[in-house]
């Protein structure tokens, strides 16, 4: 299939079609606005519904139903729009109903600013909104991956019947690359019983509400439920990390910055190697057990705490120093970098 | 005549005595039922009180969050158009914390059903001030009586009236001809749906005994003297009706 150029935002909007998305309801604000112009045009296309909100709450709880009805959902947003999105993902949550929610980072707390971040990790990662939940989150890190990741998306939203998170960042929306479309799935509403439609004569209605007032087990049905997306559904790329004396950590477009420091750094004799974590959360602890040589490990983030440096500590297992390189309104430097990877293997005296 | 309750409400028994989301329940099942759509409806409710009814009905329902019902029953309307579709919730639901959600599927002529039971206080939570609260009213949070000057009455209807909707009314649970009268406001905002008129709006005066602090005599009595002077009875909006 021929290649053909497109924004990452767009392509995002066109690859949910492609995965049966038939439903959308948001709110513009940027660097995801481009997400709501492509589909107000294009789900009238393919039959599909728009509808621009008044906000965020409501694009969240009007997809809340568009889910319960059966049919494949999505909203996006970013910034403090994503923060008003919590309320509807607790409440997808709680009654176990599929549905994807894009999060086009920006920066900063508060109304922060427009360019790109990693600064929503935690609040993607450990559940943003109120209990005591995690969601799956997929992070993108090519406008290619933009359109893969989306039906992975969807599909994996079904299966657990658990809303998917997908995180870009501004670059990779804003930035237009060549890619391979999917192909067009269409899905049929009436899948899944469990979608409201109305209650047939005799038949038991269908109550789409909290889980954990009608299930006995509740408890050991989330337990199991997120154990099994820890078990299977860990998703990494690793490059040049099995010899590398300094592995770095990095996702999305400070992933790309990544790797150009591992080519440069291999060029120059230091043994540099990178894991790119495509699911943040579950997140992909067993990509570090092949890391048979590192020495230190260093996460690569646009933020200023460094929100993903906690959990290589733990998939390692404090077995070795792990530290963070962090930039704030800027992209992260191949040779910063280098030079932070080089630092950190010094001190631990090779 | 022997009065038979309507197949599609199970039962009503978890509210307090003398309370209207019981009344209403049972008045949404008979209609569902005389227009044969019993089968075909989808019910939104909010939390707290109102959400009782989603084991009460024999409708495939939704709990929706606090005063996201609107926007959640539109969802569902746009995957299920052949379904009829409808929102209930409490004043505080409709004309507080939703307020923004009433107006604006008010604005884009959603072609959903809303049912607003106006008891003029939050109810579950023990009473508090709502924006219905009348003047005056000592309720939880305003306990020397509902200051004008700081909070004022009003009710969402006022607003939604003035827009380009299907129907908007507002009935009374109270005595057998509100009931009789509340029926009908139910019936004709479903049938505008089946119609495809858009969006409807239908808001019951409702008794809440347990935080009035009242017996369901007076608290009635409240609803029907009281409460009628600041929300007044009629049908305001009624698409290619009479109004
Ligand atoms: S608290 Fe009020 S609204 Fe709630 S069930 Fe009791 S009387 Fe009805």
């Amino acid at each position: 299939m021929a290649k053909e150029l497109m924004k990452g935002n767009e392509a995002l909007a066109e690859a949910a079609i492609r995965a049966g998305c038939r439903f959308y309801s948001g709110y513009p604000i940027t660097p995801q606005t481009e997400i709501l112009e492509y589909l107000s045009w294009r789900m009238d296309e393919v039959g599909g519904t728009f509808v621009q909100t008044e906000s965020e709450l409501a694009g969240v709880n009007m997809l809340l139903g568009a889910a319960a009805a059966g049919a494949r959902a999505l909203s996006s947003s970013a910034g403090p729009g994503f923060s008003l999105k919590q309320e509807g993902i607790s409440y997808l949550v709680a009654a176990d109903l599929p549905a994807v929610i894009i999060d086009v980072m920006r920066i900063g707390t508060g109304l922060g600013d427009i360019a790109q971040g990693q600064g929503d990790y935690w609040q993607l990662t450990r559940g943003g909104g109120h209990g005591d939940y995690h969601t799956i989150v997929i992070a993108p890190a090519s406008v290619q991956e933009n359109c893969d990741l989306m039906q992975t998306a969807f599909t994996l939203a079904e299966k657990y019947r658990h809303p998917v998170l997908v995180a870009s960042d501004a670059a990779i929306g804003q930035m237009v690359e060549g890619v391979e479309l999917p192909p067009m799935h269409e899905h049929d509403v009436d899948t899944y019983d469990w979608a409201v439609r109305g209650c047939a004569a005799g038949a038991e209605p269908r109550k789409v509400q909290n889980t954990y007032y009608t299930r006995p087990d509740y408890v050991e049905y989330l337990r199991d439920k997120y154990a099994q997306m820890e078990e299977q559904e860990q998703r990494w790329e690793a490059y040049r990390a099995e010899d590398a004396d300094v592995v770095l950590v990095a996702y999305g477009i400070s992933s790309r910055i990544s790797k150009e420091a591992v080519d440069l750094a291999r060029e120059r004799g230091f043994r540099l190697g990178l894991i790119r974590p495509i699911t943040l959360w579950p997140f992909p602890t067993k990509a570090f057990a092949a890391c048979e040589n590192a020495k230190a490990f260093l996460t690569v983030e646009i933020n200023i705490l460094g929100q993903m440096a906690d959990d290589v500590r733990l998939a390692v297992q404090h077995r070795c120093p792990v530290d963070f390189y962090g930039v704030f309104f800027d992209l992260p430097e191949p040779e910063d970098i280098i030079a932070k990877a080089e630092a950190l293997l010094g001190k631990e005296g090779k | 005549m022997k009065l038979k309750a309507p197949e599609s409400v199970f039962s009503s028994a978890s509210f307090c005595p003398g309370c209207g989301h019981g009344l209403a329940g049972r008045l949404i099942g008979e209609v569902a039922e005389e227009l044969g759509i019993e089968h075909k409806l989808v019910t939104v409710v909010d939390v707290a009180c109102c959400s009782f009814h989603i084991d009460y009905w024999k409708f495939d329902t939704i709990m929706a969050a606090h005063g996201r019902d609107i926007p959640t029953a539109v969802g569902v309307k746009h995957v299920r158009p052949d379904s009829a579709v409808m929102a209930y919730m409490g004043d505080g639901a409709a004309y507080a914390i939703g307020m923004a959600e009433t107006i604006h599927a008010a604005l884009r002529n959603d072609n959903i059903c809303v049912f607003v039971i106006n008891n003029s206080v939050f109810g579950m939570t023990g009473g508090q001030m709502a924006p219905t609260s009348l003047p005056g009213e000592r309720t939880a949070t305003s306990p020397k009586g509902k200051d004008p000057a700081r909070y004022g009455t009003m009710s969402g209807l006022e607003l939604v009236k003035q827009m380009d909707v299907a129907y908007v009314a507002r009935g009374e649970l109270i005595g057998s001809s509100g009931m009789v009268r509340a029926k009908t406001l139910i019936r004709k905002a479903f049938t505008h749906q089946l119609n495809g008129d858009g969006f409807s709006l239908v808001e019951l005066l409702s008794p809440c005994p347990t935080n009035l602090n009242l017996p369901p005599v007076k608290a009635k009595a409240f609803v029907h003297d009281e409460m009628t002077k600041y929300f007044p009875l009629g049908e305001f909006v009624d698409k290619g009706g009479n109004v």
